[in-house]
């Protein structure tokens, strides 16, 4: 087993039209700090460049996006401009504070239960549950180590979408220590609001109920989207993660469920967070050292 | 103050759009159909950016409280003042305690209804659009209902009641039903006979098509896709990529194909192969569930083109209504 992240080289990135009105780029098409932490440089530079004609900057994990008028700017000057850019970009040179976050999670909850069992006819494994085929097809003798790999190591925020606030978080280890699910076979009509899913190398925590693909693992009691900006930590944006965020998912009873879901629903709740200067090298050569210190900042 | 007595089958507050917030997942929303929202706009004076209503299929019954100029455009709703039909694309006057009524379109699907001085609900986020999932911008988040009442911005004057917009200015949704895309994203998963078929195949829209997104259905799409060994992260289905942001418009393979309309998610794990050009999102909006569609695959520089005249008729439609 390695200790270190194995760093990627992005050999070709892709330059792709999106219409007339957007420009997107796949840096790689497989999933690496070195994709995500170069997406973020590139489109953090593009917002403090403010070009003209650009509408949106969105960073997603391995890729990014951007719209912009196509009266004001043509997409190849733009696409010239992006690869001028990423020459000048040195990922391991890029540091942010990142805050670490303790994110609650009530594994095997009745509520997404519940629902996966409406959707079974969707599943590559009609027969499973969710946590059960996903800890078989990535090598764990029960569901319950599989939980404790989940929350055993901090997870980066590496894009938010879909919907408001929804995180796609990544795991902090090498890769061969990754869990990888599949996305169901058709999506789901339904999922309950704060469901924590995973899909593709991702865990997901669904804002709202609705639509979805991803494998449900169960239910944290906090909020990621919270409208109305009632919770403490929601005066400045009601969406909670940012990219370069990082989550620590821990392991609840419903005890502690229920009591926390309180604290929410009376709008009293604080999240624990702590911040650290986040430095990609230090992390890529030690990941599991440089994760401890991460956990330790939260009281 | 225009009072709802019926709300119609869905209509809601709708502006240009909500932009800026698209990388915390926030679609732009606003106006299906720009085009159709933007005349309705210009013809009673106001800018474009004024808050006008979409109402979809059926209309609604409105009873203005106050005098006001409004026009209606986008598809035709049979519009009646007091139950006497008005034209359509023209500035009407009404006075306080009319009624305007909406019928059922039987060609397109969205009507557009503006009112000289926008619909003045407040501004989220810079923008009246109304977005249902999380319950924001227009009136109260959510669709119009039966009892609602919704103010209007002060009028600047510049409305001509009585002018119409030239009938070459006013599309034909009936026949729109060849949609231009730019092919691209993630189309390098296609096989070349995949792509064909992609292209060469009549697809119906399904009784899911709404503002989310418009959902066909037509052969099966797996074997379309290159087989591949899947990239880290992306999950093991062909169709499956590493989660990246969907721009509006882009046609999105997940079991079958979807095109993400305004109110969309901004991202996700499914390959997209496409873009539709920004002037057919529009058509697009009046394609009514159960017709056909076909895929007409352009280049960037001819949907550059398309776009750039559409944008110089809208400004020559604008000139008229200012003089």
């Amino acid at each position: 087993m390695t200790n270190s992240i194995q760093r990627q080289e992005l050999s070709s990135p892709r330059y792709e039209y999106g219409g007339d009105d957007h420009v997107f780029v796949e840096l790689s098409e497989e999933m690496s700090f070195d994709a995500n932490f170069e997406a973020q440089a590139i489109t953090q530079e593009i917002r403090e460049r403010d070009l003209p004609g650009i509408i949106e900057v969105a960073p997603a994990n391995a890729s990014y996006l951007l719209h912009f008028d196509p009266g004001e700017l043509h997409p190849d000057d733009l696409i010239e401009e992006l690869k001028a850019l990423r020459e000048e970009i040195d990922i391991t040179e890029y540091t942010w504070e990142a805050r670490v976050i303790d994110f609650p999670v009530l594994y095997d909850d009745p509520w997404t239960h519940e629902v996966m069992m409406k959707f079974r006819d969707r599943h590559q494994d009609p027969d499973s549950t969710d946590l059960e085929y996903s800890a078989r097809i990535n090598g764990f003798d029960s569901v319950d180590e599989f939980i404790d790999a989940h929350s055993g190591a901090p997870q980066m925020v590496t894009m938010v979408g879909f919907v408001p606030g929804l995180p796609w978080t990544f795991q902090m280890v090498p890769r061969e220590q990754q869990i990888e699910v599949p996305k169901y076979v058709q999506p789901r009509t339904e999922t309950p609001g704060r469901a924590v899913g995973y899909g593709g190398a991702f865990t997901a925590t669904y804002p709202v109920k609705g639509a979805g693909g991803y494998q449900l693992f169960g239910r944290t009691p906090v909020e990621v989207l919270d409208v109305d900006q009632e919770l403490p930590d929601f005066q400045d944006s009601m969406v909670l993660p940012n990219p370069g965020d990082i989550l620590n998912y821990r392991r609840i009873d419903r005890e502690e469920y229920d009591a926390i879901r309180e604290e929410v629903e009376a709008g009293t709740y604080e999240y624990n967070i702590g911040t650290i200067d986040f430095r990609p090298e230090e992390f890529f050569e030690d990941p599991q050292g440089y994760n401890e210190r991460i956990t330790e900042v939260l009281d | 103050m225009i009072e709802v007595l019926e709300p119609g089958l869905s209509t809601t507050v709708q502006d240009t759009g909500r932009y800026g917030h698209y990388h915390i997942g926030m679609p732009p929303s606003g106006a299906m159909d720009q085009y159709a929202h933007t005349v309705a706009n210009y013809v009673v004076g106001n800018d474009e950016d004024a808050a006008t209503l979409e109402m979809t299929y059926a209309g609604p019954d409105l009873k203005f409280q106050e005098d006001a100029v409004v026009a209606a455009t986008g598809a035709d709703m049979e519009p009646k003042r007091n139950g006497e039909p008005i034209p359509m694309w023209t500035a009407v006057q009404v006075e306080a305690g009319d009624v305007l009524s909406f019928e059922f379109a039987t060609e397109g699907v969205r009507s557009y209804l503006s009112v000289a001085g926008g619909i003045d609900v407040p501004e989220v986020m810079e923008s009246r659009s109304t977005y249902t999932l999380i319950g924001i911008g227009g009136h109260e988040g959510r669709d119009l209902e039966e009892g609602d009442e919704l103010p209007v911005g002060s009028a600047n004057g510049n409305a001509t009641v009585g002018a119409a917009v030239d009938d070459g200015h006013v599309p034909d949704y009936a026949n729109n039903d060849t949609i231009s895309v730019v092919m691209g994203l993630c189309d390098y998963r296609l096989t070349d006979e995949g792509r064909e078929e992609f292209l060469g195949t009549q697809w119906k829209i399904s009784d899911e098509a709404d503002r989310v997104g418009c959902r066909l259905t037509g052969p099966d799409i797996e074997g379309m896709f290159e087989e591949r060994e899947q990239p880290f992260g992306a999950g093991p289905d062909p169709t499956n990529v590493v989660d990246l942001g969907y721009p509006v418009g882009s046609i999105q393979m997940a079991g079958q194909p979807i095109i993400l309309m305004r109110d969309a998610v901004t991202g996700g794990g499914y390959a997209t192969v496409g873009t539709v050009t920004s002037i057919d999102r529009d058509m697009l909006a009046q394609a009514r569930t159960h017709n056909e569609i076909t895929f007409e695959a352009v280049d960037v520089e001819e949907a550059l083109e398309a776009r750039a005249s559409q944008d110089e008729q809208l400004e020559l439609i604008r000139a008229t209504f200012l003089e």
